[in-house]
């Protein structure tokens, strides 16, 4: 279970998060939309500790992570998978190396046995026989399997995808979000989806938290979210830019 | 001390206070054995293996360079064969240790902070975390222990290479008795030149792969953000080096002293 309360965060004056509070309970799965800019990505990194607020909590399991230092912050993350906007995969290593690599550091298996388990997830993300392509290879939505690959390769409790369709043609991005929805019904896991893509939102997500104006604006089902009436969650919903607004 | 917040000297303490935490948690993890052996084999091949062409090279040219300038002006005092005594204590103690820890904080530095740099703009530092992994653990311990160990066999190296190249070009140059430059040299030099020099080399070895991780791991964000970072990794590293030598060399010698 992860919990947020009243979570607040600044870049110099710039006031990114204010009092953001909510609750993910184990197993659900959750879109996290806003406008970009808006703090999405900012909030996914607090709920995994790579950034610590001003003031506030996250609780992961009823443990509250903020101030904890990175070593104890290491022993929580082996319960988060991270799947990255721009996949971060590591240019020096091949794909099979890239999957392995927390295998490697953190378990004690055999070279027989880590191959196993890469060609297992790799098949899983619909890429099987990619073990020793390296990540200039590939291409987008390639990258981004082969980093949801490496962020279930260890079977961890929670998944944070950060924008996984931003940047794809849309036959990709459906292919994402189905990839998506299958880890999530085999392995279980609680998934949470930062993006901006409706479509993407409606699919992958059974809640949707909506973030405006640096706080949780909706708090709903996607249906909900869909029907509503109110002329914020519409004018993000039909992505209608007002003639007025800066939107630059 | 918010009198001193966004002044150079606010910036340089807060820099001092960062290295110094980076070192910190470095030296720890090193005592608790976090780091990889095949990661830290890399380091000493990339460090160690990949630097030799250019330390040989300089100590070469610096071993020569050093006998004919010595022999020019001994020579006029008819002390020709005390060149090589000359050559192997500036070698030992100062020449040796310090260009080589310039020549590869020039070369691997330059490539630490590079590399380190680009996996943080790439967020690939993040993954790694992400991943449940240190980035003390698995990118500054292989480098800072592959520099300690890897500078001073390079130092040795040139400091070998570099007498070698003297000796030769005073007795097939400048036309010198082989004989008593070498018994010279044996009677000038003592074992504590050798000690001193490889005890700075351990001591360059960390300040090059530590400036270098320092500034990889707090670069700023695009290309332009790496570009500085590999710069100030090379220029901080030779201007730490250079006045390190100069406490250092008078501290050992202190120390020296009360031993002796």
């Amino acid at each position: 279970m992860i919990e947020v309360r009243q979570l607040k965060k600044s870049f110099g004056v710039q006031p990114i998060l204010n009092d953001v509070s909510f609750r993910i309970e184990n197993g659900e799965s959750v879109a996290i939309i806003g406008r970009s800019g808006g703090g999405k990505s900012v909030l996914l990194k607090h709920i995994i500790g790579l950034l610590q607020p001003d003031a506030g909590e996250v609780l992961i399991d009823g443990e509250n992570i903020v101030g904890m230092n990175e070593r104890q912050l290491l022993r929580v993350r082996r319960k988060f998978g991270m799947v990255f906007q721009g996949a971060a995969l590591f240019d020096s290593m091949s794909v099979a190396e890239n999957v392995a690599f927390s295998l490697r550091r953190h378990e004690r298996l055999t070279e027989g046995e880590i191959a196993k388990r890469v060609a297992g997830a790799l098949a899983m993300v619909d890429l099987p026989g990619t073990e020793k392509k390296n990540p200039a290879e590939l291409s987008g939505g390639m990258r981004k399997r082969v980093g949801l690959a490496r962020a279930i390769i260890y079977e961890p409790q929670i998944v944070l995808y950060d924008e996984p369709t931003t940047g794809l043609d849309p036959i990709v991005s459906d292919s994402i979000d189905k990839l998506i929805i299958r880890v999530r019904d085999q392995l279980k896991v609680t998934c949470i989806v930062v993006t901006h893509d409706m479509r993407s939102a409606r699919r992958v997500g059974n809640h949707v938290l909506m973030l405006h104006e640096k706080k949780i604006y909706a708090n709903c089902s996607p249906e909900a979210l869909f029907a509503s009436q109110d002329a914020v969650i519409r004018q993000f919903v039909d992505g209608v830019a007002d003639a007025k607004e800066n939107i630059f | 001390m918010n009198f001193l917040a966004g002044t150079w000297l606010g910036e340089w303490l807060v820099g001092l206070g960062r290295i110094s935490a980076l070192a910190r948690d470095a030296i720890a993890s090193c005592l608790t054995f976090k780091a990889s052996r095949r990661d830290l084999l890399y380091q000493i091949y990339f460090i160690g293996v990949k630097s030799q062409s250019v330390v040989l090279v300089t100590g070469a040219f610096t071993g020569m360079v050093l006998t004919a300038q010595t022999y020019f002006q001994f020579h006029k005092i008819k002390m020709d064969t005390a060149t090589l005594a000359v050559v192997g204590v500036s070698m030992c103690d100062e020449l040796g240790p310090v260009l080589t820890a310039l020549m590869v904080s020039g070369r691997v530095g330059a490539a630490i902070a590079a590399e380190i740099g680009t996996m943080r703009v790439t967020e690939q530092i993040d993954a790694l975390r992400t991943l449940a992994t240190h980035p003390v653990d698995y990118l500054v311990v292989p480098r800072l222990l592959a520099g300690i160990i890897t500078v001073p066999l390079l130092t040795m190296e040139s400091i070998v290479i570099g007498i070698l190249s003297g000796y030769l070009v005073g007795t097939q140059l400048l036309g010198i008795d082989p004989t008593y430059l070498y018994y010279d040299m044996m009677q000038y030099m003592n074992d504590v030149d050798v000690v001193f020099g490889l005890v700075k080399s351990i001591v360059y070895g960390g300040i090059i792969a530590l400036i270098g991780c320092y500034k990889g791991l707090s670069c700023n964000v695009g290309a332009e953000g790496v570009g500085r970072a590999t710069t100030e990794a090379v220029v901080y590293a030779s201007i730490t080096i250079l006045i390190t030598n100069f406490f250092l060399t008078l501290f050992l010698q202190r120390i020296y002293i009360l031993m002796s």
